[in-house]
């Protein structure tokens, strides 16, 4: 450092040193890395625990210096479950794409929202399955060209895109639903404020906590990384606009108080 | 009058995917184009120091936490 300077920002330690295998520009790596700010801001990080996906960020376990586990393909929100239930001082997570989150696993998605299980979900939406070349996702948007979909996705085929957010926002147990992105340094700066602030609704023990990132694939969407942010401003932001969803009422009393009740 | 920072972005963390240089906003980081890290990627680079802002935007937008940023004491 030179002299009459001081240090404002450096990668957290909680981030291993290591080159992440992401593709330039690809979103899963700026969420790693905010995940691991707010782990290091909250001095969480012995206590925290992710649960991995299968798809691009099955290897997140070796960049992410927690406790992580691996789950099926789809099921990390009924291993992260298990987790939570097992040990509830602990903060969990599960990370996952939209394939794994709301194709394969819409199951295991939609009944640990219904019971509001208290752990966290970061729900990575960048409309295919980045990881196996680009084919067609629930969330892929109306007249996206994918490989499964050369022509673009068909409604009456196809059915429409999936608004993940929207759906677990209809649950009473969940707790805090927002949208974001990283598009620019603001939009960025918001994405942080969101993780962290789920993490601190969950150690309240106020539900389930669901942030949805409107994320890019420039591989998959065969574009550079510069295009992507533009393709997320012309198309992906209008079907899945960013902002809170829904968050925890003053008033109501949170699943934690509702649980010791009938226990 | 804004602050004076100036930034330090490792070679070989850097994948060259030009988020920084587009979102700084006094123009003082760009790719180098002549030459490579190990994986073949041109990486970015601080082209003036003078002009840096010490704003944090290229921070927060690199996905590969690959850029470290001091402030001027004031
Ligand atoms: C049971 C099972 N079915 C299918 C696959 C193949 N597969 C691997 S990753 C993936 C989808 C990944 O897409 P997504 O969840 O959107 O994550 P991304 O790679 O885009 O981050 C699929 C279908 C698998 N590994 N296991
Ligand atoms: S294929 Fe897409 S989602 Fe996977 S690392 Fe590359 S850009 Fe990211
Ligand atoms: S800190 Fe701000 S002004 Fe300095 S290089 Fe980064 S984006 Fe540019
Ligand atoms: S944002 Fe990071 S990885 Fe991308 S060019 Fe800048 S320093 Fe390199």
């Amino acid at each position: 450092m030179k002299e009459g300077y001081e240090l404002i920002y450096k990668r957290p330690k909680a981030l291993v040193d290591v080159r992440m295998h992401y593709c330039p520009g690809c979103f899963h790596s700026t969420i790693h890395k905010l995940l691991m700010e707010v782990v290091e801001e909250l001095d969480i990080q012995d206590k925290t625990i992710g649960v991995c996906p299968v798809g691009c960020s099955v290897f997140a376990y070796d960049y992410l210096d927690i406790d992580m586990q691996e789950a099926a393909h789809g099921r990390a929100a009924a291993v992260a479950t298990g987790i939570k239930r097992m040990l509830p001082d602990r903060i969990v997570f599960s990370y996952q794409g939209d394939g794994d989150l709301a194709a394969i696993g819409l199951a295991e998605t939609i009944h640990a929202c219904n019971r509001g299980e208290n752990f966290t979900f970061i729900f990575i939406n960048n409309g295919i399955y980045g990881m196996t070349g680009g084919q067609m996702a629930p969330t892929t948007l109306e007249g996206q060209e994918t490989t499964t979909s050369p022509y673009g996705r068909a409604p009456d085929k196809d059915g429409m895109p999936l608004k993940m957010a929207e759906i677990v926002s209809q649950f009473e147990m969940v707790a805090y639903v927002e949208r974001v992105s990283c598009d620019t340094p603001a939009n960025t700066r918001k994405a942080k404020r969101a993780i962290r602030k789920a993490f601190e609704f969950q150690m309240k023990g106020l539900g389930t906590t669901f942030i949805e990132v409107a994320s890019n694939c420039p591989s998959g969407w065969k574009c550079t990384p510069e295009e992507s942010l533009n393709w997320l401003k012309e198309h992906m932001f209008p079907y899945y606009p960013l902002g809170v969803l829904k968050e925890p009422s003053k008033k109501k009393k949170g699943n934690a108080a509702r649980r010791t009740k009938t226990e | 009058m804004p602050f004076k920072g100036y930034v330090e972005i490792s070679i070989e963390s850097c994948k060259g995917c030009n988020l920084c240089v587009i979102h700084c906003p006094t123009d003082c980081l760009a790719l180098n184009t002549s030459d490579t890290n190990s994986y073949g990627l041109h990486y970015a680079y601080l082209t003036d120091e003078d002009k840096c802002i010490a704003c944090q935007n290229c921070s927060v937008i690199c996905p590969d936490a690959a850029i470290t940023v001091y402030k001027k004491v004031e």
